[in-house]
């Protein structure tokens, strides 16, 4: 089999000497608001979150909110099992995350910023508070009125989702708020907040130093652009791996793989489990299976039960209780697939449980209960005799 | 004041006499005593003039905001299905018989809790742990005894 590896792109962790972060601000703050709208829209960048709004226009709708107090907030929550890159970025080039969210602020009328940083990762928040200091004393030298600030997370996965993150910052439980309003409008204490994810920032602040045109030649139509991965499973390659959106999952099987790969979970366990059947004419990208990075690659030597089965474990622990389609929903699937497995149950019974994970979508109030559906029907449909026996 | 009071007191002068400090001030707490005890969430509510129930409810809300005792130091093992794939269970396993302890249990010498603890973001370097703040990748059960061994010897 003629196979050629993927291209290896050096956007987010490369370094520019003629160029650092904060001469990216300097330059770019030349420019009107407006203008800079207008190349974030060009360059066709969506949030790398998960959600995949696409990123100028959320800046825009926030600047045209009326609002003396409005917030940048970059979501470092980073808790979506398989995903591991947002660490690796706060760790090696933070500075291109404080310029983007500088340049957000000019671009909305924010003079404060902050950096929401998951509990797990406590043990960088030192060294981050130094980097903060510096830039944070850099933009008071050139006269930019902006403040980036650090809070932490305490362990809760749902803290991640963008109004749950507000209230936890607002000193509240982490239960995320009906929408709309959304964030644009009301996000933190209530003010116009543009919240966006680490990589999503970079992308940003590099876009406004190399200009929307390359950024635009990588990718597809629906998906411009590159994207940090993180590979994990059974890879003899694991790690953290910025590629092309909108490759074909083959490509990724074959560079990737073990040569004996069963499944890949493409998103998380809020994601998606594509079979081996499928790589050829899967996409991973907006037009095709999204992802927030997280790739997790089985072989044929693992359950896909037990996959399921820890996947149910984690929501129905993460599930902040709020709702009841998702508190009871988890639970009950869970409970489901082991009666199926001991025999308790019939097999059709995974059917009903399919039925209640579309309810699920409709009916829970936020991401994480609308998103069990995906991975549950995606294996259940894929793998239903590993489940049942 | 009692030595958590001022602790508290300090931790509200430095973040702000504000329901947005709330989490701050708390994780501070934490910190230095490893959970909330009734006492320092009645202390915090008075600080921050809020109602004891809504700091418990905040608190609780939170795997690390613990509101019941905890050793010395706490040790979390990542349980999701990367670490899983690369042997998790063998680990707790090999922290159980070494500490007599169960998961969610504290050892009798009051050195340690064991935990388990949804994804760490490590999936690439399992299976991995961190103890308190600190993270250790890659383990296995004897590395993960040696590190133990350390803390405790280090814990008086
Ligand atoms: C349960 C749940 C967890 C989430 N966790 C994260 C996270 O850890 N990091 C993140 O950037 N977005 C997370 N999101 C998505 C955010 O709500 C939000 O869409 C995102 O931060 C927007 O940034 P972006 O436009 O740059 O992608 C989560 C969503 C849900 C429903
Ligand atoms: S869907 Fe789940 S996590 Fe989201 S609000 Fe409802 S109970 Fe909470």
């Amino acid at each position: 089999m003629d196979q050629k590896p993927l291209k290896k792109i050096d956007i987010i962790f490369g370094w520019d000497e003629r160029c650092t972060p904060i001469q990216v601000v300097e330059k770019t703050i030349k420019k009107t608001p407006e203008n800079i709208i207008l190349d974030m829209i060009d360059s066709g960048l969506k949030g790398r979150g998960g959600a995949g709004f696409p990123t100028g226009l959320k800046w825009k709708f926030t600047r045209n909110e009326e609002s003396e107090v409005k917030y940048v907030i970059c979501n470092a929550d980073e808790g979506e099992p398989g995903t591991f890159k947002d660490r690796e970025i706060l760790d090696k080039v933070p500075e291109k995350i404080f310029a983007g969210m500088t340049i957000c602020g000019y671009v909305i009328g924010a003079r404060e910023g902050y950096i929401y940083v998951r509990g797990e990762y406590n043990f960088m928040l030192k060294t981050l508070q130094q980097k903060i200091d510096i830039f944070n004393q850099q933009l008071h030298d050139m006269k930019v009125d902006f403040h980036v600030y650090l809070r932490s997370g305490s362990g809760a996965y749902v803290c991640g989702e963008e109004s749950a993150l507000f209230e936890s910052m607002e000193g509240k439980r982490g239960e995320p708020r009906n929408k709309p309003p959304y964030p644009t409008v009301a996000g933190y204490n209530n003010k116009p907040t543009v919240i966006n994810n680490v990589e999503t920032l970079v992308y940003t602040s590099e876009i406004c130093r190399m200009g929307p045109e390359q950024f635009k030649a990588l990718g597809t139509n629906d998906s411009r652009g590159s994207k940090v991965f993180s590979v994990s499973g059974d890879t003899p390659i694991a790690g953290i791996y910025e590629l092309e959106l909108g490759m074909p999952l083959r490509d990724f099987v074959d560079e990737f793989g073990d040569g004996d790969t069963k499944a890949i979970q493409v998103g998380g366990a809020s994601g998606h489990c594509v079979p081996r059947k499928k790589f050829n004419d899967t996409i991973i990208g907006f037009e095709g299976i999204p992802t927030g990075g997280s790739m997790m690659i089985f072989n044929s030597s693992r359950s896909m039960y037990n996959v399921l089965h820890d996947y149910l474990e984690f929501f129905t622990e993460e599930s902040c209780g709020q709702c009841t389609p998702c508190r009871i929903g988890c639970q009950q699937l869970l409970k489901g697939i082991e009666a199926v497995k001991k025999g308790e149950r019939p097999p059709t019974y995974l059917d009903d449980l399919k039925r209640l994970t579309a309810t699920m979508k409709i009916a829970a109030k936020c991401g994480l209960g609308q998103s069990v559906a995906n991975p549950f029907t995606s294996i259940v449909d894929n793998f239903r005799e590993e489940i049942i026996y | 004041m009692t030595t958590i009071e001022v602790l508290i007191h300090d931790l509200v002068e430095k973040h702000g006499k504000n329901r947005n400090a709330l989490m701050p001030v708390l994780q501070g707490v934490v910190a230095c005593e490893k959970f909330l005890s009734e006492e320092a969430m009645i202390a915090v509510a008075r600080e921050l003039d809020l109602s004891a129930a809504d700091v418990y409810g905040t608190a609780s809300f939170y795997t690390f905001l613990d509101t019941k005792p905890r050793g010395k130091n706490i040790i979390r093992v990542c349980k999701t299905i990367s670490c899983h794939m690369q042997g998790k269970d063998a680990i707790i396993k090999a922290i159980e018989s070494h500490l007599m302890v169960k998961v969610g249990e504290t050892s009798p010498d009051k050195k340690f809790t064991l935990l388990s603890a949804n994804c760490l973001g490590w999936c690439h370097k399992g299976p991995v742990m961190l103890i308190n703040d600190e993270v250790f990748p890659s383990v296995t059960p004897e590395k993960a005894i040696e590190i133990i061994e350390n803390f405790a010897k280090k814990t008086i």
